[in-house]
């Protein structure tokens, strides 16, 4: 069983190994359909008709079973590597370690929002991006332009302190620790981290960046933390609700586990801290 | 005030009778076409969604319009039922609930209107081309 551990506190060697099996991933052609899967989903989940992936209750469980997924892709290049986690709460400025030229490389350059350092920088010749938006091909980032600032941690106590898993019409409307978690309502949290990255991490594609990984295990991670502190509270809704995923409802595209098959990750996975 | 320009006044002034006197033959004919759904208050209910634009923004032909939701193949549950274009090539959008727009080169981000969200995808292009989305 792995331990998801905060990224601010991986060794040199741990950080290489996570580096080493992205790259291999993408060589070997495994790491694009991750992206393609994600934008099939992001352009088709609509607020009036059916949603999987986001703007809806199943936007947390779907993206542990895509984290799982590509967990396990990873350790099939690499046993030893788990999914590390961004606390964005912590590690906010562009010049934090995350950033560095050993783990996920810097900030995109002026001109033209190419990152140039680290091993995702396309001069390096080991990270052309295939999924896109548009015709570069090139990663993308531009920290805190789109919105200065990353949530903090009394944000995302006071998304943590929703004691509702999520509620009606169960779209990007919603009250609830889901959609104030993801971002379309309230003090923003998930949304607002992809806008911050900027580039890529800001489009449909977004698992083009690698810290596409790092922020949703922390999010994943914060959906583990609101469990732990509501041990009544559960995934809703429950049945009947057209067009959403119910409780035991099979999620595409994988059509193999429901959100309730999802709520108890600790048979697969722990994390090293709370929140 | 040049000849030329002096001519086209007087033009403008006659169209803008002959309209006012259309405009009076309409309204005396009409009255609850003109005031019914098809004037402004529906547009100023529902900004953005009904409007179309055309125009150019920082070099590149942005243009949207309200669009038959039945293009997508989820038949208008793309959400949409609007299009907008950059250069000729779509860019991909949907409508939030709360009624505003996001795209797929802004998908964390909403905006107001269809034309600010075109906007702000020139802006993050840089001079790029939209290529079509491979979904499979």
């Amino acid at each position: 069983m792995g331990v998801r551990k905060n990224q601010a506190n991986l060794t040199a060697q741990e950080k290489r190994a996570f580096v080493n099996a992205v790259l291999a991933l993408k060589a070997n052609g495994g790491y694009d359909p991750f992206v393609t899967t994600h934008n099939q989903f992001i352009v088709s989940d609509v607020d009036n008709g059916e949603r999987t992936g986001h703007r809806s209750p199943s936007f947390l469980p779907w993206h542990r079973q895509y984290l799982l997924e590509f967990e396990r892709a990873l350790q099939a290049v690499d046993p030893s590597v788990n999914l590390p986690y961004w606390d964005w709460t912590a590690d906010r400025t562009a010049t934090a370690g995350i950033w560095g030229a050993d783990f996920m490389g810097g900030n995109g350059r002026s001109s033209d929002g190419q990152v140039t350092t680290g091993p995702f920088a396309f001069s390096g010749g080991n990270w052309r991006l295939n999924v896109n938006t548009d015709s570069r091909t090139y990663l993308r980032r531009q920290l805190g332009t789109g919105v200065a600032q990353l949530p903090s941690r009394a944000d995302t106590e006071s998304v943590l302190a929703i004691t509702t898993y999520d509620a009606a019409p169960w779209n990007s409307s919603s009250a609830g620790f889901r959609n104030n978690l993801e971002g379309w309502r309230g003090v923003n949290l998930h949304n607002r981290v992809h806008v911050w990255v900027g580039g890529q991490m800001a489009t449909g594609m977004s698992p083009n960046d690698p810290v596409f990984w790092l922020h949703h295990c922390f999010v994943d991670k914060l959906w583990s933390e609101w469990q732990k502190r509501n041990p009544g509270k559960t995934y809703l809704p429950t049945a009947g609700t057209p067009d959403v995923v119910d409780l035991n409802e099979r999620m595409k595209p994988w059509n193999t586990v429901t959100p309730a098959d999802l709520l108890d990750h600790s048979g697969t996975y722990t994390y090293d801290t709370g929140f | 005030m040049s000849e030329d320009t002096h001519a086209t006044e007087l033009t403008r002034r006659r169209m803008l009778q002959g309209a006012a006197a259309a405009l009076t033959v309409a309204t005396g004919t009409v009255v609850i076409g003109l005031a019914g759904p098809g004037g402004g208050a529906a547009t100023a209910a529902d900004p953005g969604a009904s409007d179309s634009f055309d125009e150019v923004f920082q070099g590149r032909r942005i243009q949207g319009r309200p669009a038959d939701g039945g293009s997508h193949h989820h038949g208008g549950g793309a959400g949409t039922g609007y299009e907008v274009r950059i250069d000729g090539d779509e860019l991909h959008m949907m409508r939030n609930a709360d009624g505003t727009w996001i795209s797929v080169v802004n998908h964390y981000q909403t905006f107001a209107t269809p034309r600010a969200l075109a906007r702000a995808a020139v802006n993050d292009l840089q001079g790029a081309t939209l290529v079509p989305i491979v979904t499979a």
